[in-house]
């Protein structure tokens, strides 16, 4: 097994994700048999090979520090699910 | 010909002649997508208001002689870009009611040429997907053959033009997700290098990987549509700032000398005999129009899916953390609390593949794991670019099939997604070497199934895919096949 139900659980609780048991029982199933597969890039020697997190090379990437207009309080808030005054509204989050 | 059957050029020029109005033509392609959507599905939204004001609109700018060619030209764009005002749901049920407050800077450049926006395109969720079945609004069907699926990521933008439900569309690629639908359903898809294209305003998937593409019925729409949105933009930071080429200029119907690579790691056993034989034809095609073929090696093509599926999901389930029923998106109706109301909105928001693309990426990021699952596949990442510099040293662009069998049966893969990913061998390493890809129609499986020939260039060699996928084009007659319905 490369991974188990125990830490199929953890990895949800770190993705913020509620899973019914059945998801947790497929999903376990369903990684194992990804992660088996993805094994197979440790048949390549990677000593000394630099990571690629992007394809064309880019330094810091700057840009004049300027005032624009922003799209503004409105229409910030304008899908919010919950809102009080020019706030998004949240359950409470200290007891 | 109906209106609806048209390219963009061959719109352009009845436009130009007053032989047409805008409004007539938005007209007919809002009409044939009601005649026919109800089959297809390739729309989540629908936009005839919208719509027919910006035709009308279209035909005061061509009134006072200030048209471009994309002036009054019927499009549809896939459901990840924003388009302000218009509802965007990246075929979520976590945003079916998001309205977002301005647009992507693609759509921006379409719509400031006059295009007339008709509708936005079903998709997988979020673009995790090779079929378009993981659509929260329901599976889109491959016109060509409605029992099959179109492809995916970008289903909806490619079975549109193959029902010729609007003239051109967007689609995003982040591991052929514009290729692979448009090579199921017969049309041109083109995946700029990564950076040609802004990516602002783009619902992210996997960010090292996303980008922007059209798909048409003709090369030369293509062009114009790459020409259209390519170039630098200060609000997408890896956007490279480099002039844009008149892509159009590329259509120069001449490959004499071109030397085209054939990877002998695309042409294995398991091949569909008709995709073989499809492969075949085609380079004879090119051989007849005085191109030389190169035998090439890209030795790291075998591990370009597991390297894949790591990186992607990696940055996904860092991408997809900012839905967690805050400021927009869905909210469960009950929160006990803020954990309780990020878990339980995602839950409900989120479908089955987009939940194990999170699980499988969070997994691969967290503690312990890291190094083995997420450094491991960025270093061989480095490996499979370097094949493909490798090749572009003694060729000028890469020859092969874009899927490795015609489109499967709806519901044939969703059970088992590993098979699901493989589907994606030809066309992931790409998006890995961050260089272009284009999908011509190359030919018609025995029961009717398009075949696509995919073509692939340098890091910013997009002229070069085009030349050489228009040549094929003006000598075949595929992409003249219209899908029956």
């Amino acid at each position: 097994m490369k991974i188990t139900r125990q830490q199929v659980e953890n990895v949800a609780v770190l993705a913020r994700l509620e899973l019914s048991a059945a998801e947790t029982e497929t999903f376990t199933g369903q990684m194992d048999a990804i992660l088996a597969y993805v094994d197979k890039l440790n048949e390549l020697d990677t000593t000394g090979i630099v990571p690629t997190s992007h394809a064309v090379p880019m330094e810091n990437a700057f840009r004049a520090d300027e005032v624009r207009p922003s799209i503004g309080v409105e229409n910030a808030l304008a899908n919010a699910p919950g809102r009080m005054e020019e706030f998004f509204r949240v359950p409470k989050v200290i007891e | 010909m109906e209106l609806f059957d048209l390219t963009i050029h061959e719109l352009h020029d009845r436009l130009k002649k007053k032989e047409v109005s805008a409004v007539e033509a938005t007209r007919a392609m809002l009409a044939r997508i009601e005649a026919t959507d109800g089959r297809v599905n390739a729309f989540i939204t629908v936009t005839p208001e919208e719509a027919l004001a910006a035709a009308a609109e279209a035909d005061q700018r061509i009134a006072r002689g200030e048209m471009d060619i994309l002036t009054g030209i019927p499009v549809a764009l896939k459901d990840i870009f924003l388009t302000r005002g218009v509802r965007t749901t990246c075929a979520s049920k976590i945003l079916a009611n998001f309205i977002p407050p301005y647009d992507a800077t693609s759509w921006l450049r379409l719509k400031e040429r006059g295009a007339v926006l008709v509708g936005k395109l079903n998709q997988d969720e979020f673009a995790m997907g090779s079929s378009s079945e993981s659509s929260a609004f329901g599976p889109t069907r491959n016109p060509w053959n409605l029992e099959c699926i179109p492809g995916g990521s970008s289903g909806g933008s490619a079975a549109a033009i193959a029902a010729r439900q609007a003239t051109a569309t967007l689609g995003t690629d982040t591991g052929g997700s514009i290729r692979q639908p448009a090579a199921h359903c017969g049309c041109v898809g083109l995946k700029p290098t990564y950076g040609r294209v802004s990516r602002y305003g783009v619902i992210a998937y996997a960010s090292s990987l996303d980008q922007v593409g059209p798909v048409t019925r003709d090369v030369r729409d293509a062009a114009i549509m790459l020409g259209a949105v390519a170039g630098h933009d200060p609000l997408d930071s890896t956007s490279v700032d480099r002039p844009v080429p008149d892509y159009t200029k590329s259509l120069t119907n001449d490959v004499k000398g071109l030397k085209i690579g054939l990877p002998s790691e695309y042409f294995i056993e398991g091949l569909d005999p008709d995709v073989q034989q499809a492969m075949d034809r085609a380079i004879e095609t090119y051989r007849g129009l005085g191109a030389e073929f190169v035998d090439i090696s890209l030795p790291h093509t075998d591990y370009a899916v597991a390297c894949y599926y790591l990186i992607a999901t990696a940055e996904a389930s860092s991408n997809l953390a900012r839905y967690d029923g805050v400021r927009f998106g869905h909210r469960v109706s009950d929160p006990t609390g803020l954990m309780d109301m990020y878990c339980r909105s995602r839950a409900e928001g989120f479908g089955s593949e987009v939940k194990r693309r999170i699980m499988l990426g969070t997994y691969a990021l967290s503690s312990g794991y890291y190094d083995a699952y997420y450094l491991k596949a960025q270093k061989v990442r480095t490996l499979i670019m370097g094949d493909f510099l490798k090749a572009f040293e003694t060729v000028d662009v890469i020859l092969t099939p874009v899927t490795p069998t015609p489109a499967f049966r709806i519901g044939e893969k969703v059970g088992d997604p590993l098979q699901m990913y493989l589907s994606d061998i030809f066309t992931i390493p790409t998006n890995l070497a961050g260089t272009c890809g284009i999908s011509v129609p190359a030919g018609l499986s025995r029961d009717g199934r398009p075949i696509g020939l995919q073509l692939v260039g340098r890091p910013f060699g997009e002229e070069e895919i085009i030349r050489a996928a228009h040549a094929f084009e003006q000598a075949t007659t595929w992409h003249q096949q219209k899908a029956p319905l």
